[in-house]
């Protein structure tokens, strides 16, 4: 086909993609992010190789259960600190279309995308489609756990998958690695580039593998991993007894990591570049390795060390996943769980331990497909750790379409049970109701529950729909 | 109690439901390469994995645990295998890569992988488990499977399917059972979601020592209303 014709091709499906949008707004049907997407690969299916392929500093992808948006978002602000114009997909549409809705948002009529770089938070199972279709200069794999299970079968099988994308990647293209998370770094074997990150900080070390081990078993020979040090999880500084596989030796490291709570996490960057000292304003352990990836793709990008330094700085969060709301004398603290590790993470960094001063906790658990269908997941969580701190103050209000379940599991693990309340709107309000003026009420909502109590938190006055961001 | 690669909910249950009766548990973990202690132990809960470990599984279970289990199995002990330990506990097991498993042979069953056109067997189950007195109770809880379960002749299963697919999607069947030990595609977890059939194991193996034993009822409101808040939604459909 001529090229005049392609051209115009794209330009109808960029018109299409717009009309969909504004109808979809102003119908306040809320599919505003992947709608443009369809539309417009049904009209030009070419239309991510295309516009991907303008962008002059082409295309980096971030994949893995945990930290995706928040990753891709640094990585966008680090990048604007650095006068670099990146589009990307943010609200948390990371299938082929909402990638593509993206870039058709980004690009004017004639196809030519405004910025500079693209930056996508892909979805794990996603990523061999987004790979065959956009250029991809970087693939950062940030980590595999047990989340939706229900949806993809098997961990190891979602490695397979996500390795087969490597050849698709141009001959300069890299892929980017957790050193740290076993099966993800056993990626590295197939890929033409691999780059690694990991964090070296032995005082991190749980002692023992938390109850939620995915994947402690070696990637390619099955014998248990000997661990000197586990971080989350099944991550860590590990070494297979038996065969040749082994942590790969990390080229970004993370080292002398201090927590400060709620407040964020101090660490120091090394990089083939340097050295630098650097704030994390975002709580945990979690983050900080969210901020070690978005620095190594970065610079794996072209930014230099200080803007790195500086984006990394002054980023505040990502939508949804960290999250405060001021509503009226008191405030919302809403902390997105997705799976155990996370949930974990969130216990360890906000309710339990000293100076955590979480007293008022709302725990909001739905088994809609987005939020994974299978609640066994909330046994693997140590709510019994919680208990043996003595850290928990006031009972846990419990909602959600498993309130029930909820219920049972704090009951299994001798912590009080307060109020059972179902309903997500009348438990919010609820709990709001019981927290005291000046105080924070920490809200930990599965994804669609969170979606809820958001709205309802919107109606009272307190945020706007997340549409509108 | 010996938990054989198992499941974290169904060991606490068991746990908590004794403790709270003022009977002590001692929870022995049994990993690969490790034997079982037949006479030590009261209550063995057999759990399994992904397609690759089954595979290190089967191997480990070839030989003097596999034996130890099904004499255990035959003189009345208290037995729960779950999804991929279920499977292992049939005469066989083939992966979805072809490989063809031995399984322990406790019951008289074996796992066929998927076909390609076929899905995968994922969500909520309740299933109609029929006691001895002729009455019947519900068991509750998750399936997510690929295989499909084929009974034998001489099996019997655990129960019928009132919604959810079972075995294989077909034949209705859910599960296997043969004296004290049952199989099971159902977690979720099972045990916590089910404190009757939870007891039911605890009773049985304590009788087995003291046959004149009773369990002491708990307060079981906080379990039942999650229970029943999830069966009413699974039998609306």
């Amino acid at each position: 086909m001529n090229k005049t014709l392609e051209n115009a091709r794209l330009s109808v499906a960029i018109l299409a993609a717009r009309s969909a949008m504004l109808a979809s707004r102003a119908l306040r049907t809320g599919g505003g992010s992947t709608m443009p997407g369809v539309v417009s690969r049904r009209v030009d299916p070419k239309v991510l190789t295309k516009l991907s392929k303008r962008l002059p500093g082409g295309a980096a992808a971030i994949t893995g259960t945990n930290g995706k948006t928040t990753t891709a978002r640094m990585v966008s602000h680090i990048l604007r600190t650095a006068n670099m114009k990146a589009v990307n997909n943010s609200t948390g549409a990371n299938l082929v279309t909402g990638v593509t809705a993206a870039l058709v948002a980004d690009s004017d009529f004639s196809g030519k995308p405004r910025s500079d770089t693209a930056l996508f938070e892909v979805d794990e199972a996603s990523v061999p489609k987004v790979a065959a279709e956009a250029e991809l200069k970087l693939l950062a794999v940030l980590n595999l756990f047990r989340d939706q299970l229900d949806r993809y079968g098997e961990l190891a099988y979602l490695g397979k998958i996500i390795a087969s994308s490597f050849d698709d990647l141009p001959p300069d293209g890299s892929v980017v690695l957790n050193a740290d998370d076993p099966l993800v770094a056993s990626l590295g074997r197939q890929a033409r580039k691999a780059i690694y990150f990991g964090v070296e900080d032995h005082s991190l070390d749980m002692g023992r593998l938390q109850h939620v081990a995915d994947s402690k078993s070696c990637p390619v020979c099955g014998t248990d991993l000997v661990y000197e040090a586990v971080y989350l999880g099944h991550v860590g500084l590990y070494d297979c007894p038996n065969c040749d596989f082994t942590r790969p030796e990390a080229t970004y490291r993370a080292t002398d990591i201090r927590f400060d709570g709620a407040k964020g996490t101090s660490l120091r960057l090394s990089t083939p570049s340097g050295e630098t000292e650097m704030k994390v304003r975002l709580p945990g352990l979690y983050n900080a390795y969210n901020a070690l990836a978005a620095a190594v793709v970065a610079m794996e990008m072209g930014v230099a060390l200080e803007d790195v330094k500086g984006g990394i700085e002054s980023f505040g969060g990502a939508f949804g996943r960290v999250e405060r709301i001021q509503a009226g004398d008191k405030e919302a603290f809403l902390l997105l769980i997705k799976n155990p590790v996370g949930f974990n993470e969130i216990l360890r960094t906000f309710v339990a331990g000293e100076g955590s001063g979480a007293s008022h906790v709302l725990i909001a658990i739905n088994d809609n497909d987005a939020d994974g269908r299978d609640v066994s997941w909330l046994w693997d969580v140590d709510f019994e750790m919680l208990a043996d701190s003595g850290d928990v103050r006031e009972p846990f209000t419990v909602s959600g379409i498993r309130a029930g379940d909820m219920a049972v599991r704090l009951k299994y693990a001798d912590l009080p049970v307060g109020s059972v309340i179902p309903d997500r709107e009348k438990a919010i309000k609820s709990a709001l109701e019981a927290t005291p003026s000046g105080e924070t009420l920490y809200v930990l909502p599965t994804y669609t529950a969170m979606l809820e109590i958001r709205r309802t938190l919107s109606d009272l006055g307190h945020t706007h729909p997340f549409w509108e961001e | 109690m010996m938990n054989l690669y198992g499941d974290r909910g169904n060991v606490i249950s068991i746990q908590k439901r004794c403790e709270w009766r003022g009977v002590s548990v001692e929870v022995t973990d049994v990993r690969l390469g490790e034997s079982i202690r037949p006479t030590e132990c009261d209550i063995f809960l057999f759990g399994g994995g992904q397609d690759r470990e089954q595979a290190l599984l089967a191997d480990d279970l070839s030989g003097s645990k596999g034996a130890d289990l099904r004499s255990i199995s035959s003189e009345g002990g208290v037995v729960l295998g779950v999804c991929g330990g279920y499977q292992l506990m049939g005469s066989h097991y083939e992966t979805a890569d072809g490989e063809k498993l031995p399984g322990v042979g406790v019951f008289d069953l074996h796992t066929e992988p998927r076909k390609p056109e076929e899905a995968r067997l994922i969500g909520n189950v309740l299933v109609r488990v029929p006691l001895e007195d002729g009455s019947h109770r519900e068991i509750l809880g998750f399936e997510n499977h690929g295989g499909r379960t084929r009974l034998g002749e001489g099996a019997e299963p655990l129960g019928r399917i009132v919604s959810g697919f079972g075995n294989n999607g077909e034949d209705g069947t859910e599960g296997a059972r043969k004296m004290n030990t049952y199989g099971t595609y159902l977690h979720g977890s099972l045990l916590p979601k089910n404190p009757w059939f939870t007891d039911r194991l605890i009773e049985t193996a304590i009788r087995r020592a003291d046959d004149t034993f009773t369990l002491e009822p708990l307060d079981d409101e906080t379990e039942n209303t999650a229970f029943e808040s999830v069966a009413g939604r699974v039998r609306r459909g």
